[in-house]
């Protein structure tokens, strides 16, 4: 029995690409989670907009690179990153202003609005399109590892590597700075307490002098930017293709829902809740049973679902919340 | 969907009419004036006018979901794609050796998967103990994989270059209409039963999600349509082009009428086409009329307006979501194996969910939704222009940059031409939604 080496292959293939993709998802799924906090409905253009933010981030890079500005070890998206968030906030204010509002004020059925961001994602999917293509781009620059596996190899003598790409530590990193300011936004600021009791009670928010439409821009803010960091994360992560941010829009929904919608701590839970499930369940397990019982020899890989079905993962959570707690493991709004 | 909904003066027949006849132009200048704009080709016309009535078919299960009920089905790609199996399951003929290499222990895994989950579903509502349920699901998930695995690589390994699928049952391919659409009404009974009953949105998640695991199905799975190495010779229920040209008789009736053989057996091929699709579709329109006007309908529509007030009256609203989602699907998986059928392919990655599913979502907002009538037009007008957007679009933005001098950018933006018909798609979408949400022709 080999503890260590199933630990630094557990670490490695497992725990590490688990903890950045969580950390990825969980931002998605908190933009999701305020946006039907506040406006009440589903967002489905959340991942396009994502996209879309992260390919303004990709030309800026750009654009920064061809004018020799880089961030020494750190990727030059950083420094794009700022401009990036602004810019796509503008554009989801414009949606807003064009789209929603005229629903809102209507009070028209969740359902309408739903439809309508549904016509937003395939603009936002046409802008996208538009401005960087269909291609699969990978724009990280800078220091690509923090440990790679063969300094680890050295450092330790085992036999197993264990590899820390800098974009995964960046993304944890930024993560948990992006978490700690919006709870602070929410729970300190007057401007986020308005908002809490906005997506509380509506009416009460009201008569207390809370200006909606203000908390609503907000909102739309707030949501651009997480939206913004979780794609441009993602694809530095990964590596930016526009049709891939429709597809985590599954895995985003359903890390939403199973934190309870319009509740952001449960979408943070639910986010590594997803990648982790998501991971362990098509990650081949042989190499850490090998370690672990060199005596038992499995006939397969022991992986339980090919790398294929990984969005079955998120569907197979999001069934069994639905089933049977459909408010979401912390009590989201009400069904 | 307006809320308002007050009863239509008489014009909106002639409405209907005269927006038919403008499309019936449209095709007819297809197929005769050859100019920048049309391609002057009866089949090019009559090829997307076939895959318009497709389409229509499939606006019209997404009309009886939305229309009648109000359920946003965000998987109507995956809905087509279960259609999409059935011509290759039932009319493809059997593979040789595929069945006696694993047959039996794959139909055994497969019942002990449905078994695992009927019997998880009894210890739950009979125990109401977690523990119990876990153990049923790990162990019949150990059972499942255990019989699964080998007869799965025993099938894929018999004669892969050619097979390596399970193979068909020889049956026709007419019969396999029917057979799709009820492979994607099973797979919506089990999405329907989930989702329905909680809030609308979860309906659109959990459907958006079995849509893209469907198409991931078809994708991965080489035993049951061969995956991404396609399934080719799907038979035809039509006369094949070949013979036609070799047929004597029909080369001088063809010569009748000023045609070349070749063109004229493509013209006559895709006219059997239509008139199936149209005998079909018109079989449905009539069904969904009949039951729209039928106390059954009313009911629908009761619920749709107002879901409290009919649910005080005794109607179990759930229970009648769950029937006309099921309901829809299933048209939807009759036009997906319909359109199997048309191509003769069945190419899983071809299944986009933003040409399948939002598209035909368009089709339906544009058409008018509530109206069986409005969603072929809807679906027909929108193809028809989707198409020949491909045409029209470039052509366009040649027009508009033709002044700018030759660079980069307007390289680019000729080189993205084609991506602006999703945003002219989105733009149509919301435009009508917001300014005209009854859309071409208004539900009576």
């Amino acid at each position: 029995m080999d503890i260590l080496n199933a630990l630094v292959v557990f670490l490695n293939f497992v725990f590490i690409p688990a903890a950045a993709y969580g950390a990825q998802l969980a931002l998605g799924a908190l933009g999701v989670t305020l946006i039907y906090g506040i406006l009440r409905f589903s967002n489905f253009a959340h991942g396009d907009t994502m996209a879309i933010g992260t390919a303004i981030v990709i030309l800026l890079t750009w654009g920064l690179q061809a004018i020799g500005i880089t961030a020494g070890p750190l990727p030059t998206a950083l420094i794009a990153l700022p401009l990036g968030i602004a810019l796509t906030a503008l554009l989801v204010l414009g949606t807003d202003r064009a789209v929603y509002r005229f629903y809102r004020r209507q009070k028209a059925a969740p359902i309408i609005l739903v439809m309508a961001s549904v016509g937003v994602m395939f603009v936002m999917n046409g802008l996208t399109r538009l401005l960087i293509g269909v291609d699969e781009y990978r724009f990280d620059d800078g220091e690509r590892f923090i440990i790679d596996v063969r300094s680890f190899r050295e450092m330790t003598g085992l036999p197993e590597g264990l590899a820390l790409r800098s974009t995964q530590a960046l993304t944890l990193v930024v993560a948990v700075l992006v978490v700690i300011a919006l709870f602070w936004f929410l729970n300190r600021t007057k401007s986020g307490k308005a908002m809490r009791a906005y997506s509380d009670n509506e009416d009460l928010a009201l008569l207390s002098g809370i200006d909606p439409e203000r908390v609503v821009r907000l909102t739309w803010i707030i949501a651009a930017g997480l939206a913004t960091i979780a794609g441009t994360l993602y694809g530095l992560d990964k590596s930016f293709k526009a049709f891939n941010y429709f597809q985590i829009l599954l895995p985003i929904f359903a890390a939403a829902i199973v934190g309870g919608l319009g509740n952001p701590v449960g979408a943070i839970a639910g986010g590594f809740l997803v990648a982790f499930s998501e991971v362990a369940v098509t990650y081949p397990w042989i190499k850490i049973v090998g370690y672990v019982a060199p005596w038992y020899e499995p006939g397969g890989l022991m992986q339980l679902l090919g790398t294929e079905y990984k969005f079955a993962v998120s569907f197979v959570i999001l069934i069994v919340v639905l089933l049977f707690r459909p408010t979401g493991l912390f009590r989201g709004r009400s069904v | 969907m307006a809320t308002n909904r007050q009863a239509t003066t008489s014009h909106s027949r002639w409405r209907a009419l005269i927006l038919f006849a403008v499309l019936a132009i449209l095709f007819v200048l297809e197929g005769t004036v050859r100019n920048a704009m049309f391609s002057g080709s009866w089949n090019t016309s009559l090829a997307i006018l076939n895959m318009g009535l497709l389409s229509a078919i499939t606006a019209l299960g997404v009309n009886m979901q939305w229309g009648y009920a109000g359920l946003f089905n965000v998987g109507v790609v995956g809905f087509l794609a279960m259609g999409a199996l059935a011509p290759v399951l039932v009319s493809l003929p059997p593979v040789e050796g595929a069945w006696s290499a694993g047959g039996t222990r794959l139909m055994g895994a497969l019942l002990v998967g449905l078994g695992t989950l009927a019997l998880a579903k009894l210890a739950w509502t009979r125990t109401r103990s977690g523990i119990a349920t876990t153990i049923v699901l790990i162990a019949g998930f150990v059972a499942y994989r255990w019989l699964f695995d080998p007869a799965v690589t025993a099938i894929e390994a018999n004669n892969p270059a050619r097979h390596g699928n399970i193979g068909g049952l020889g049956l026709p391919v007419l019969l396999s209409w029917i057979v799709g659409g009820a492979f994607a009404a099973v797979a919506a009974w089990g999405i329907g039963k989930v989702a329905l009953g909680l809030r609308s949105d979860y309906l659109a998640i959990a459907t958006l999600g079995i849509g893209e695991i469907i198409v991931a199905v078809l994708k991965n799975e080489d035993w049951l349509a061969r995956g991404v190495k396609n399934i080719t010779s799907i038979p035809r229920p039509v006369a094949a082009e070949i013979d036609l040209q070799n047929n004597p008789e029909f080369v001088d009736f063809a010569a009748r009428w000023g045609f070349g053989a070749a063109e004229a057996s493509g013209i006559w091929v895709k006219l059997s086409y239509m008139s199936l699709f149209l005998v079909v579709l018109l079989v449905i329109i009539l069904l969904a009329e009949l039951a729209l006007n039928s106390p059954w309908g009313r009911m629908m529509r009761a619920i749709r307006d107002n879901e409290t007030a009919a649910e005080a009256m005794g109607k179990d609203v759930t229970r009648r979501h769950l029937q006309v989602f099921i309901l829809g699907s299933a048209v939807i998986g009759v036009a997906g194996a319909m359109m199997v059928t048309l191509d003769g392919l069945l190419a899983p990655t071809s299944y986009n969910p933003l040409r399948y599913t939002f598209l035909i979502w368009v089709m339906v907002i544009v058409g008018g939704s509530g109206n069986n009538w409005g969603a072929v037009l809807g679906a027909v007008t929108i193809w028809f222009l989707w198409i020949k957007a491909e045409v029209w679009g470039p052509a366009l933005i040649a027009l508009l940059t033709g002044p700018l001098p030759d660079s980069a950018v307007k390289a680019h933006l000729l080189d993205s031409a084609p991506h602006m018909r999703f945003i002219a798609m989105g733009l149509v979408l919301l435009l009508v939604l917001r300014f005209a949400p009854r859309g071409l022709l208004p539900e009576r």
